[in-house]
Formats: C-alpha cells, structure tokens, sequence
C-alpha cells in the first residue's frame, strides 16, 4: 500500500535524474567508432619536399605505442595543446605522428618552429580526406595505435595534466598488455 | 491579380529548395543528385550537430558531402555510403538511430510511457467512489438545511 502511494513519486525521480544527467552531458562528446579497429589506409605527403611523409606501414609498425595527431596552424587549441604534446613525446616506448589538417605545409612549417617540434613525423592532410577515413570530426584530434589497432582516440586538446593522469598510465597499461 | 499574389506567397516557401545544394559541384545527371541529397539528409554534420550535412556551413559538412557525391556517382547504393559513414562515425552520424539493442528505450520509451499514463487514467476513470451510496439525512440534518434555507431568504 506504501509502495503504491509512492509510485508516482519513484516514477517522477526516475525521469528527473535521467533527465538531469542528459542536461549535463557533453554533446561534443561523440562516441568513438574506430577504437579497436584496424587503423584505416594511410598515405599522406611530408610537409616538405616529396615522397611519402606518412604512409600505413608507419602507423601499423607492431612494438611501439604509435599516437597519430591531426592538428593545424589555423586552431587555436592546437596551439593550447602544444606543451602537451611536448611530454607526451618524450615518453619512452612511443612515436608520436603529426598530420596537418587542411593547412597550406608553409603556415604548418611556420607554426612547427614557432612553438617546437614534438613529431618523430609530420605529414599534410591538404583535403582533409584522410581525417574524414579516420572519423576525425575536427583538429586537434589524437589516436593512440598498438600493432595497428586503434586503442583510444582523444578528441579536442590534451592538457599537460592529463598526461600526467590519464594519458601516461593509459600508455603504460598498453605497454605492458603484451610483451611482443 | 489575385492569382499572381497567390503563387507569389507560395513560392515564398519554395525557397528552402533552393537553399539545398549550394554546392558549385552537383552532380550533372540530376537522378543521381536527388540520391546524394536524399542520402545527405540522413547524415549529421557532427560540427554543427542537429543539422543535416546539407544545411550545414561547416568545412567538414562540406567534405562529407563531396565524398556522398563521389560515391553516388561511382554506383554505389545508399547502404554502402551509409555504412561508409557509420564506420568512421557510428551511429551518431545518422541523424535516425537504428532500432537495436542500445536504442531500445529511446525507440520504445515514449509508447512505454505512454502505455503507462493510459493504464493510470483508464483506473482512475474506473475507480468507484470510496464506500457506497451516501446514507440518507437524519431528521436532525433536515431540520437544519430547512433552518438555513430559510435564514438564506431573509
């Protein structure tokens, strides 16, 4: 008889906090497709000269913890994000990758001596075409691979203190997944 | 006259066609331009999100409609494109939801509430009144309405 009287209380509080939760979260956060799938065909030119910059053989090269960054001289978290990629380069065991969204290679170049170098690799993404194969919604985007598997994809800017929490413990826990 | 101002306020809501497909790149055979638009329309610009990639401005919508075009002109159906897009984007990027698993409740929550209200309104509208007819006045209480009735009249 008590439960009875109460249902219709029980039932409003289950629809306010499902509700409340919704309002709160962050529609910017898009699940991700890709983790835990191969990583998608590869084959960009380098930001200078000719050749290839940064081809799938690269990204899928078994062993290391391989993080692949979309950024561009025309984002202003790119720019926020620059210290951050600086540690996360010097993690031992990983390659850091660098792909210039839809940037003229010059503004690239520009904005890679201007705030430092942390790529082992850059390649141009001119079109943007490449990001759009790999589910990239905007710059700066950031995947982190093992043996070609796509393990983790972090959209907008890392923050040095993430890399510290999060990041960082998160590389260690791939490392040591399998001693290959 | 009338007839001209007539067509005029209808034309006036025509315009939203137009505005689909600024693009300078529409395909030539217009059958495959309806497909790529239809397909368009389905597909969420995940910068501008709640719009179509159609409707949307934005540099990635804008790419995303190129590789719809490209696709629909090399013959393939709307599944694949679709496909394509879900595989890079997941569902997120379609702006109807599949009906599985995970968005069972979103699919069938409102028909459950729903349900639910009418179940509720169907037994209150059934309820009986609490006991049974009201018991008859006690010559006491006769008395006392005709005592008011009649204080009322003065």
């Amino acid at each position: 008889m008590l439960i009875k009287r109460f249902l219709p209380l029980f039932i409003f509080l289950g629809i306010f906090i499902a509700f409340m939760t919704g309002l709160f979260l962050n529609p910017r956060d898009i699940p991700s497709a890709l983790i835990n799938k191969p990583v998608p065909e590869l084959s960009l030119p380098p930001l200078q000269g000719a050749g290839i910059g940064l081809d799938t053989a690269d990204v899928t090269a078994p062993g290391t913890i391989i993080i692949v960054n979309f950024f561009a001289s025309w984002c202003g978290p790119c720019r926020v994000e620059h210290p951050a990629l600086d540690r996360l380069s010097k993690i031992p065991g990983v390659k850091l990758y660098g792909i210039a969204y839809k940037d003229r290679p010059a503004n690239s170049l520009i904005f890679l001596k201007t705030y430092g170098n942390p790529y082992d690799k850059t390649a141009a993404d001119l079109k943007g075409r490449n990001a759009i194969n790999w589910g990239v919604t905007g710059t700066p985007e950031t995947f982190f691979i093992k043996n070609g598997i796509i393990r983790y994809q972090h959209i907008g800017p890392l923050y040095e203190a993430q890399i510290d929490s999060d990041i960082r413990p998160m590389i260690l826990k791939l490392q040591q997944e399998d001693p290959s | 006259m009338r007839l001209f101002f007539i067509s005029l306020i209808y034309s006036a809501f025509c315009l939203n066609l137009y505005a689909i497909g600024v693009d300078n790149d529409q395909l030539k055979n217009p059958a495959q331009e309806a497909q790529a638009q239809a397909i368009m329309m389905q597909l969420r610009c995940l910068v501008c999100q709640n719009q179509s990639i159609v409707e949307s401005d934005a540099d990635l919508a804008h790419d995303l409609r190129v590789i719809v075009r490209e696709k629909v002109k090399s013959g393939q159906t709307e599944k694949q494109i679709l496909a394509f897009m879900t595989n890079r984007y997941g569902d997120w990027i379609l702006l109807k939801p599949p009906f599985k698993a995970a968005t069972a409740l979103l699919w069938l929550g409102p028909l459950i509430l729903l349900l639910i209200g009418g179940i509720l309104v169907f037994r209150f509208v059934r309820k009986k009144p609490a006991g049974d007819a009201p018991s008859p006045l006690s010559a006491e209480e006769e008395q006392r309405i005709l005592q008011i009735l009649k204080e009322g009249r003065e």
